[in-house]
């Protein structure tokens, strides 16, 4: 039941009790986890459409085939009429989303219940493809047969809407819009609606499908993607090696659902964690690049620190924002200057050297992996860290996973416009 | 069956996702076919589309059944 905002605020806690996600290491969070322990790598040469006049000609796209090998058949998990109405991103979180809530068992079925249900699905983009799509009917001419699902499929926040009308989930019903940042700030910014009283349940997360032709031409001519290794895709994404030079996009989609602990305990539910800390900052430098130093990274992962009420010893792994671009060793600055003489007992590594920067659903996926770190003791890997340009206490877990006890993590995610979010999660 | 009706029934089949079996002339596209305001929208534009024949907001207004459809372009086609 929803309890009113009041002397309980500020003390509800929020749990995550379940998760689905779909990465181009595949789909399903168990199968993916696996994979990434392992050391594979997502990273391909472009399918979708030929890159070869574009700079850039990897991405890490996720692998079509059928369901049951961890693949993609949309046609799976949405029937095909209803596959027009929606750009892919749109497919990629429906999908995710059946996955947690399946995961976590939760189907409400009375009023009340859907009511106190709420979603918080974001994207950094939304439905690019579709926009692209939309733009050259209407450039030759043919605006009056622009299909009335243009708009529907094309809106970020559309996500939200399906998952609450496939599900009848009736409470607040929102999506996040921050660049690389928003999965972070779903999750968090759904968290705190739980705190408050505003719903018990919400499913929250992030959807990204922008391996199209204008999205790596658009971040191509933004000179923020790797083009150096288009003959080995799978050495493409290096974050903090000195031969990195630029992202590395990915597509995907992470979901989970996030509960009231009381509300999770009382139907017997499994928990992953708990969503303890949340900070944010922005730092009002420059529309893409870092502030000096990252110190708006500093102040948001001290942020998130301090409402967790945890200190940098207790935090035994860190998921980094680690985008494989010269901003790395940036974040890795600040890190050090957050944890200080902790720094060497520190676990960091960047999950995107192994499937790309999912933009919107990174901060989402990043959030599960650190969940899942805590789960099973095992920090995932840093794959292609051949060659660190610059040194530090902080072990950066060096193309093979390992065995750490870690209890707290902390998860960072950047975005565009000097967006910055941290998010700590505990084992409970 | 005429040609231009069997064109609509594939059109209808296609777009709405339904069994051949279910498009007869009386079915309501709203009604028993399970399309919505935006779903209807489409499907005139993809009769437009497959028949070159232009059908003005308010003709398409009154396009409620398989049977409405398949006379309009009919009678579109004969004029």
């Amino acid at each position: 039941m929803l309890q009113s905002a009041g002397s309980d605020l500020g003390r509800r806690r929020v749990v995550v009790t379940g998760m689905g996600m779909v990465t181009p290491l595949g789909l399903g969070t168990e199968h993916v986890w696996k994979r990434l322990i392992a050391g594979e790598s997502g990273i391909d040469r472009i399918h979708s459409f030929d890159p070869s006049e574009l700079a850039a000609h990897v991405a890490g796209e996720v692998p079509e085939g059928p369901t049951a090998e961890g693949k993609l058949t949309v046609s799976d998990w949405i029937p095909v009429k209803d596959q027009k109405k929606m750009d892919r991103f749109i497919h990629l979180g429906m999908i995710a989303a059946a996955e947690a809530v399946e995961d976590s068992g939760w189907k409400p079925e009375s009023e009340e219940d859907r009511c106190a249900t709420g979603v918080m699905i974001g994207s950094g983009i939304g439905g690019l493809q579709t926009i692209y799509e939309a733009s050259i009917t209407v450039y030759e001419g043919r605006a009056k047969r622009l299909s009335p699902f243009f708009i529907p499929s094309a809106l970020t926040n559309l996500v939200s809407g399906n998952v609450s009308i496939r599900y009848g989930f009736k409470g607040p019903n929102h999506s996040a819009v921050t660049a690389c940042a928003t999965g972070v700030h779903a999750i968090g910014d759904a968290a705190r609606l739980i705190m408050f009283g505003d719903a018990d349940v919400m499913v929250a997360g992030g959807a990204e499908a922008t391996v199209c032709k204008l999205g790596i031409a658009g971040f191509c001519s933004a000179r923020a993607l790797s083009t150096s290794f288009n003959e080995t895709p799978q050495k493409a994404s290096r974050p903090w090696d000195r031969d990195r030079d630029g992202f590395v996009m990915g597509e995907g989609a992470g979901i989970v659902v996030l509960e009231e602990y009381e509300h999770a305990k009382a139907r017997g539910a499994r928990i992953y964690g708990e969503i303890v800390g949340y900070g944010m900052s922005g730092d009002a430098h420059h529309i893409t690049a870092p502030a000096e130093g990252h110190e708006g990274a500093y102040r948001a992962m001290n942020s998130a620190l301090r409402s967790a009420g945890v200190t940098p010893a207790e935090v035994g792994y860190v998921n980094a924002h680690g985008t494989s671009t010269m901003a790395d060793d940036l974040e890795l600055v600040a890190v050090e200057r957050l944890f200080g003489e902790d720094a060497g007992k520190l676990a960091m590594s960047s999950t995107k050297s192994a499937i790309g920067h999912l933009l919107g659903a990174a901060g989402a996926v990043e959030a599960m992996f650190s969940l899942l770190a805590i789960r099973d003791n095992v920090v995932p890997p840093t794959l292609n860290l051949d060659n660190p340009s610059r040194e530090s206490a902080i072990d950066r877990v060096a193309h093979h996973a390992q065995q750490r006890n870690v209890n707290v993590a902390l998860s960072n995610s950047f975005g565009f416009g000097g967006t910055n979010a941290s998010i700590v999660v505990r084992g409970v | 069956m005429s040609e231009i009706a069997d064109k609509v029934k594939k059109i209808v089949v296609e777009h709405l996702g339904v069994e051949e079996s279910k498009v007869t002339p009386e079915a309501s596209f709203i009604d028993d076919l399970g399309a919505d305001s935006l779903d209807t929208v489409e499907l005139v534009m993809a009769f437009e589309e497959a028949f070159n024949v232009e059908i003005p907001e308010d003709a398409a207004e009154k396009i409620a059944t398989v049977k409405d459809a398949i006379d309009y372009i009919e009678a579109q086609k004969a004029a």
